[in-house]
């Protein structure tokens, strides 16, 4: 396998009784790489990141990190190792200050507070919540709880970072502010798995879209590529993006 | 770890000095003997808020841990001699595996149905001692009276030394539980308590910390046990295996503050006064009306103060200073 490659799925299934949730995907990210997951509600996209992030045992299939094998590994392992995520629905932890959330992330690599503090307050500086520290996880916005658990993430030290829909139920303001934040992320030269529906946003973000329906990958290209491919208008986009490409 | 105002310190130091100067100064037996109980369900509220308060799993039935702290020790000072001493730290160690034994298969109980696994656990172990001959079943253990010393954690002529041997325990299981919530340890704990799933996304081995939850709980609770048969030299499993000593704990520490290292001495300073002077004051006729009191209580807390009375002491204090 070539040695740039960051994440490595191969022929992933995930059945929930009689449902197949995810069938027989594959797809891999190279290393800087960002890669958009689309696809309409119930395409299996959550299930994807729980399935790649441990929070799900694949029915079969296989999914490795930079070469190894990390299939049947428990969620905190993988984290460990390097994988960091979000959440669909946003998930901070509501009776701790913005600070300690991010501090409980930084733990993951130190065993004691202090350092953890000061890696804490270097990361709440770069994605822009610094003057909100004292706050606890309750009283933030849903933009900021959004930023919040990005932060968490990367306090993590992460060298993949999965964002599951963190611009969904924004103002404009607010996603722009998100966009802006993850461009600084990929400029560090982080690797980005993104699941998004704002489609403007998934275009100006992409290296790479990968579109699923119904469990199964119908499509992996190029933004632009994506965007104009019949089945995926039929699928999801709608009928505005095939005036746009036309 | 952050660094203590000289304004704590002093407040810590005077309320300490109080406390040693106390039964000194009101010698009424009855009185020492309310303080005594309440640090004993201080250190149990301090003991449960590590696994309850902080980790977020609610116990119902803590009191299997203090009788199984109980026992051990009672059963081996009675059976082959040992040192009641040796017996404190046996029992722990018995409560921790206990503890850790019933705490792995119900890693992934959460909320409510964790709390039902406890009940179910503790009422288990009760009817369990309630029924085992080896350990005289319902007639209980009676420890003989030895040489007053502290070597024999025996002493007759005043309760002034368990008295402060129980202080001391308390301020043990403050200690740990300070360091415990200053610590990765219990930083993760907060997390598990918001949700599994976010604990896990920030790396935390879900299973194993609610285990080291249980396990410091149980043995704290154990140790009491202990203290608990040495001071009243008699224990049953009615006495010291009771689902009620249970919810009082749940009840003192969610009065004091649930998740605060101090609530749940106040919490106890609190209640196990007003369930020993009622039980003064209207003598047999009286029974019950703590725990209308304690309801009283509890719904006033629940409605105006959810973060218990500490949290009230805490936003005081932050009112001031902000």
């Amino acid at each position: 396998m070539d040695k740039s490659t960051c994440l490595d799925v191969k022929g992933l299934s995930k059945w929930f009784g009689g449902l197949a949730a995810n069938q027989d995907i594959t797809f891999s990210v190279e290393e800087g790489e960002i890669v958009s997951v689309i696809g309409p509600n119930g395409a299996g996209k959550s299930t994807l990141f729980n399935c790649i992030t441990g929070f799900y045992k694949p029915n079969s299939g296989k999914v490795s990190f930079f070469g190894k094998d990390i299939t049947k590994f428990r969620a905190d392992r993988i984290c460990k190792l390097g994988i960091a995520r979000t959440f669909q629905i946003v998930q901070v932890i509501s009776d701790m200050t913005v600070l300690e959330n991010v501090v409980t992330g930084a733990l993951i690599r130190y065993t004691s507070i202090g350092p953890a503090k000061e890696k804490a307050e270097e990361i709440l500086d770069f994605t822009g919540l610094n003057d909100k520290k004292s706050f606890l996880g309750t009283e933030l916005t849903i933009a900021d709880k959004k930023r919040l658990e990005v932060s968490m993430a990367l306090a993590l030290q992460p060298r993949l970072l999965m964002l599951d829909e963190s611009m969904a139920g924004l103002t404009i303001v607010e996603l722009h502010g998100i966009i802006g934040l993850i461009k600084k992320i990929r400029d560090k030269g982080m690797t980005l798995i993104v699941v998004e529906h704002v489609m403007e946003a998934v275009m100006e973000i992409s290296d790479r879209v990968v579109v699923l329906n119904s469990g199964k990958k119908i499509m992996e290209g190029l933004p632009k590529e994506v965007v104009s491919c019949q089945e995926v208008i039929q699928a999801y986009l709608g009928d505005k993006y095939r005036a746009v490409c036309k | 770890m952050k660094k203590f105002t000289t304004k704590q310190i002093s407040v810590t130091g005077i309320t300490l000095l109080v406390l040693l100067l106390f039964p000194l100064v009101i010698t009424q037996t009855y009185i020492i003997h309310v303080m005594i109980l309440v640090f004993m369900f201080g250190m149990l509220g301090v003991a449960w808020n590590i696994m309850g308060g902080y980790a977020g799993m609610f116990s119902f039935g803590q009191a299997a841990f203090f009788g199984i702290g109980a026992y051990t020790s009672s059963f081996l000072v009675v059976t082959f001699h040992v040192n009641p001493w040796i017996g404190l730290i046996a029992g722990g160690v018995v409560a921790a595996v206990m503890a850790a034994a019933i705490g792995y298969p119900c890693s992934n109980l959460r909320g409510h149905y964790f709390a039902i696994a406890t009940i179910a656990f503790g009422e288990i172990v009760r009817i369990f001692f309630n029924n085992w001959k080896l350990v005289n079943a319902a007639e209980g253990i009676t420890l003989p009276m030895v040489n007053e010393s502290f070597t024999n954690f025996m002493f007759h002529s005043s309760k002034l030394p368990y008295y402060y041997i129980i202080l001391s325990f308390l301020l043990i299981a403050l200690v740990i539980c300070y360091f415990v919530a200053h610590s990765k340890m219990g930083y993760y704990f907060r997390a598990i308590k918001e949700s599994h799933d976010v604990a896990r996304a920030l790396g935390v081995n879900v299973v194993w910390y609610r285990l080291i939850a249980i396990m410091i709980s149980a043995f704290l609770s154990a140790m009491a046990g202990t203290f608990y048969a040495q001071y009243i030299l008699y224990i049953d499993p009615e006495s010291v295996m009771l689902l009620a000593i249970s919810i009082q704990l749940v009840l003192i520490s969610m009065l004091g503050g649930a998740g605060t290292v101090m609530g749940p001495v106040i919490g106890a300073a609190i209640l196990i006064p007003i369930a020993e002077f009622t039980r003064i004051w209207l003598g047999h006729k009286g029974t019950g009306v703590d725990m209308l009191i304690y309801g009283f209580l509890i719904t006033l807390i629940s409605v105006y103060q959810p973060q218990g009375i500490w949290g009230l002491f805490a936003n005081i204090g932050k009112k001031k200073n902000g």
